[in-house]
């Protein structure tokens, strides 16, 4: 025998130059990656002094914790009333999207029914193609939605990857579950709604996750089909003010008269209220999603 | 069963599906009628029903090789090319370092910081790098409170693609390594074993036995990398675009949003998007049909 050492997962162990470099390496990768947000948070609570000392950003607040750029974007204003719309967009979005997709999918689930074959074709085949983005402008401004914030809850509210992977999960329910529930006489819509969906906490979740965290992301529609500015989202207010650099004045916040926080610290602080309402939900995702995602591209 | 008592057993199934089946055909296949305005001088005040029909006439852009469209198209090019040889291995390395680790712990913490970025908005990820890379940004700050010249970088238009390149790398790399973990962990054990009994490296291993495990999984992404090959980063480049010009940041999609929405040349931008997405569906099935050549699963069956 050439070798005694142990097996690790069928490989011998790594030697210790590996090892260091591998280490060196995944600390790189999360530093570029956590970095940036750090600076971003310490930027947005840094006292007005420090930040104008560091020439606008500030890797960490050493002078105390200042909360007036948050203060100045919440009391009323542009970036309140963007904060108002994407959470309207995005639990009015995500509820539609849920009972579309789920309904959807369970109805695909029922193999043996009628058209249940081509129906599901079609689904499948709408994953191949993407219509273009002048021919939904043109449908969107047919069905007299320019400028509505159904522009941007309608179009995105069913996708067929979503269909799918719901699907696949109904799919694996036990039928002598349903089965019995059924000879009881329970409706097709009872069974979705007692059975079905109780049963696909997990799933369900997981896919309402995603459409929340694309309902709250969504800029290109709302650059499309929204004109009027006091229906933005938050994305393009932000767009406005951090990635364009337009100047925020106190007419843009609630907080007229006062003396402004630093552009940096307000710039950042909207960015962070951007950010915030993702990393609340990240830890479900990230808990649930790696199994979602293959269930999908397993089964469908 | 005749299709009459089929469909009084079956409608309640067929009542949950219309209205899913609603929003699919409304915004995905109602659609592809607008294409017809590629063949017309689309007017929006007269629509599409008295627009006058110019046939094949706005397709002279593209058969002509308006230098505009031309410069599109090259971008678009030398972008997905960047991003078939510089991104897309990138998370195959991380994958294969993560699956290597033998603490389950650190994986997970890893993993857990580098997916975060992927929730991102295209805003919030151009934004994040104005602030690091900008000109009063954090490391020109500290450039600079160091003593050496700061570095242009946003907003430099010979910068441009490798900003571009950063960015989607920053943001995707660490989520496209779940597909890629998920392949390595199903890789027969015993093959391992095996070959470390015959005195294989842990080198040669990864070379001969973790690489040709992940053979499938890579032609199926390129498939799919190939048809999505005329879609490059549109939300990404419409943010950054004005601060460098058409000249490097014009790629497809910019193009028919600029020229059509914003522009108003609304028959010509159709034409090309159609095209567009001609080439991109051609692209998808003839790589796939390539792959059952070669002896691989592909996407699909069929």
């Amino acid at each position: 025998m050439r070798r005694q050492q142990a097996l690790v997962g069928g490989m011998p162990p790594p030697s210790r130059i590996e090892s260091v470099v591998k280490a060196i390496f995944l600390t790189a990768i999360c530093l570029v990656v956590v970095v940036p947000f750090i600076g971003v948070v310490s930027t947005s609570l840094a006292s007005p002094e420090q930040v104008i000392k560091s020439g606008g950003f500030v890797l960490f607040p050493t002078h105390g914790i200042d909360w007036s750029a948050y203060k100045s974007i919440l009391s009323g204003g542009t970036v309140t009333q963007s904060l108002l719309v994407s959470g309207f967009v995005t639990a009015v979005g995500t509820a539609i999207a849920l009972f579309l997709t789920c309904t959807l999918g369970w109805a695909l689930s029922r193999r043996g029914s009628v058209g249940n074959k081509p129906l599901l074709l079609l689904v499948l085949i709408s994953l191949l193609f993407n219509p273009g983005l002048i021919p939904s402008y043109l449908v969107v401004q047919q069905f007299g939605l320019l400028d509505s914030l159904w522009a941007i809850i309608l179009p995105v509210s069913v996708s067929a990857f979503n269909v799918i992977v719901v699907r696949a999960y109904f799919v694996g329910l036990p039928a002598e579950v349903l089965d019995s529930a059924r000879i009881d006489g329970a409706s097709e819509w009872k069974l979705f709604w007692y059975i079905g969906l109780p049963l696909s906490k997990a799933v369900v979740a997981v896919v309402g996750l995603f459409y929340g965290v694309g309902y709250w992301n969504s800029f290109f529609g709302a650059l499309l089909y929204l004109n009027d500015s006091s229906k933005w989202p938050l994305q393009l207010v932000l767009r406005t003010y951090v990635v364009n650099g337009v100047e925020i004045g106190a007419q843009d916040l609630g907080a007229a008269g006062e003396a402004l926080p630093p552009q940096t610290s307000i710039q950042m602080a909207i960015l962070m209220i951007s950010i915030v309402p993702i990393l609340c939900v990240y830890p479900f995702i990230q808990r649930h999603f790696a199994k979602g995602v293959l269930t999908g591209a397993v089964k469908g | 069963m005749s299709l009459f008592t089929r469909l009084r057993r079956d409608y309640p199934v067929l009542l949950l599906a219309i209205p899913g089946l609603l929003i699919i055909f409304a915004f995905h296949y109602f659609p592809l009628w607008g294409n017809v305005i590629a063949f017309q001088d689309y007017q929006p005040y007269l629509g599409v029903g008295k627009s006058l029909w110019t046939y094949l006439g706005n397709f002279s852009t593209i058969v002509d090789g308006d230098p505009e469209f031309l410069n599109a198209v090259k971008n678009t090019l030398v972008l997905t090319a960047i991003q078939t040889v510089i991104v897309f291995p990138a998370p195959i390395v991380v994958a294969l370092v993560l699956h290597s680790l033998l603490s389950n712990r650190i994986r997970q913490f890893v993993q857990t910081v580098i997916y975060l970025p992927h929730f991102m908005s295209w805003v919030i990820v151009v934004a994040v790098f104005q602030q690091m890379l900008g000109g009063t940004g954090m490391i020109n700050n500290w450039l600079r409170s160091h003593g050496y010249d700061p570095i242009h970088v946003i907003g430099n238009a010979d910068a441009f693609r490798a900003l571009l390149t950063s960015q989607v790398m920053w943001k995707d790399t660490g989520w496209a390594t779940i597909l890629f973990l998920a392949v390595l962990s199903q890789i027969d054990r015993s093959l391992y074993e095996a070959s470390a009994v015959d005195g294989a490296s842990r080198w040669k291993q990864t070379w001969h036995v973790t690489l040709p495990g992940m053979k499938p999984i890579i032609i199926l992404l390129l498939i799919l990398k190939l048809g999505d090959s005329l879609t490059v980063g549109f939300e990404q480049i419409i943010l950054q675009q004005s601060a460098v010009g058409a000249e490097v940041s014009e790629v497809l999609d910019t193009y028919v949003y600029n020229n059509g929405i914003l522009g108003g040349d609304w028959g010509t931008s159709a034409a090309v998007g159609l095209v567009k997405s001609v080439v991109a569906l051609t692209l998808v099935l003839g790589a796939n049909k390539l792959a059952h050549r070669l002896g691989e699963e592909g996407v699909y069956r069929g």
